[in-house]
């Protein structure tokens, strides 16, 4: 078993699907930061058998994860200070993505339009259902 | 400043202001012929289209004003590469306002979100035709009195065809209003459309054949099956013909029932339903230019006393 220390501060992402960890880190372009990640591959777990965790030594105000509840709402979003868990994080559904996903539709501007971010907006709340801003396709989670 | 990208983009109020302005245009054509004196209007086109772009250029020099652009993306910059956010920061050192029609989905809005000056969609892709909207809308309008209380048969290439999504956009504002879309299985009119209409709790139906539902619509939506659509021409060739309107079946329709047709037609309207009362097609493209009219003098800020 490998142990991984505590962290003062930020956040603990636990219950992230097995082996999307990496996936999540690029979302949250947690390469951009200069702090510690810490991203644990295949840990045991009791409710998955296996589960990704990553742990991010950052300010807490740091980091926009209202991403992860497009990803995946599953994920446990602890928030750390002090060395201590002190919440647990609702994940709410962003009313706009950019370049989270691409817009899969040949015929959209997106397809040829030079440096034209992909934005996706939140059509439909309870069916976590998202449009493109420019062509109105559905936008699909298979990254 | 405001553009016009979808027919949601004005309020059932603006929009009753802009027929109203439409129906005094009709009624006092004079009063308006110098309102955009001065005024240049841009036509970017990027698809080919006849009908469109002489009915914006037409209403334009109707104003007063004037006319500059392109009819095709060969014609363009774009054929050298150019974005359209590029074409359209350009274009908005030359004119005031501007029409654009692009085979890509989105891309008037693009242009919207660089553009100095209001930008109109004219049509992009399969997506959105807004101003055809304003002109079937006013159409309805003037002909039937009301936009309400309404049964609107949608025929032929819901799939592809824009005018269709952006006509049906529009007139879920409308209270009491059913569709009824008549089509065949490969050209069915998109599910983002159905997953609004369920939301909004609109009653709609879709079938196969026209006969069946002709006596129940007060609108019947033709559209033509338009080659540019399909990927291959055995697929067009097959399904062109499929929904023909001719006396016959015109005969089983009420007597103030509209057909309606976003022009241009090929033989999906029979020539011998013309001169029959309820052929309100031509009617509609008269409609056309007002309410271009009353839509360049309404997005450019300009009241006639």
């Amino acid at each position: 078993m490998l142990n991984v220390g505590k962290i003062e501060e930020g956040f603990v992402l636990d219950h992230i699907k097995a082996g999307e960890s990496m996936d999540i880190y690029e979302h949250l372009q947690l390469g951009k930061l200069d702090c510690t990640v810490a991203i644990i591959k295949n840990a045991r777990s009791n409710k998955m058998g296996k589960k990704d965790i990553l742990k991010v030594e950052c300010d807490i105000n740091q980091l926009d994860l209202d991403v992860l509840a497009f990803l995946d709402h599953n994920i446990t979003v602890n928030v750390i200070k002090d060395g201590e868990i002190v919440h647990k994080k609702a994940l709410v559904l962003p009313k706009m993505i950019k370049n989270v996903i691409r817009c899969k539709n040949p015929r959209c501007i997106t397809s040829i339009e030079q440096e034209l971010p992909h934005i996706f907006l939140l059509a439909d709340e309870e069916k976590e259902v998202y449009r493109c801003k420019y062509c109105e396709e559905k936008g699909s989670k298979n990254l | 400043m405001k553009h016009l990208m979808s027919p949601l983009d004005f309020s059932v109020e603006e929009l009753e202001n802009l027929f109203k302005l439409a129906d005094d245009i009709e009624k006092n054509p004079a009063k308006y012929a110098s309102a955009c004196n001065g005024k240049i209007l841009a036509t970017c086109f990027y698809e080919p289209s006849t009908r469109t772009r002489l009915s914006f250029e037409s209403a334009m020099l109707r104003l007063g004003g004037q006319v500059l652009g392109f009819s095709d993306a060969s014609n363009s910059s774009a054929a050298k590469g150019e974005s359209v956010s590029d074409t359209i920061r350009t274009v908005s050192c030359y004119a005031d306002i501007c029409a654009m029609r692009h085979p890509k989905e989105g891309a008037p809005m693009v242009a919207a979100e660089k553009s100095g000056i209001p930008v109109i969609n004219a049509g992009d892709g399969g997506h959105q035709h807004p101003t055809q909207t304003l002109t079937d809308l006013l159409t309805i309008r003037s002909l039937k009195g009301h936009l309400d209380n309404l049964t609107i048969g949608l025929c032929g290439d819901l799939k592809f065809g824009r005018t269709v999504h952006s006509l049906i956009n529009a007139l879920v504002r409308y209270p009491n209003v059913r569709f009824v879309f008549i089509s065949p299985e490969e050209l069915k009119v998109p599910d983002y459309i159905t997953d609004m209409l369920k939301e909004k709790n609109i009653p709609y139906e879709e079938v196969i054949r026209l006969e069946n539902v002709m006596p129940t619509l007060d609108i019947l939506y033709m559209t033509r099956v338009q080659r540019e659509r399909f990927f291959n021409e055995e697929d067009y060739v097959r399904l062109k013909d499929f929904y023909i309107l001719n006396t016959e079946k015109l005969a089983l329709a009420s007597s103030d029932m509209l057909v309606l047709h976003p022009l241009p037609r090929v033989n999906e309207i029979s020539v011998e339903v013309d001169s029959d009362p309820r052929a309100a097609y031509f009617k509609q493209a008269q409609y056309g230019v007002y309410v271009r009219m009353a839509l360049i003098l309404t997005l450019l800020n300009i009241t006639v006393a």
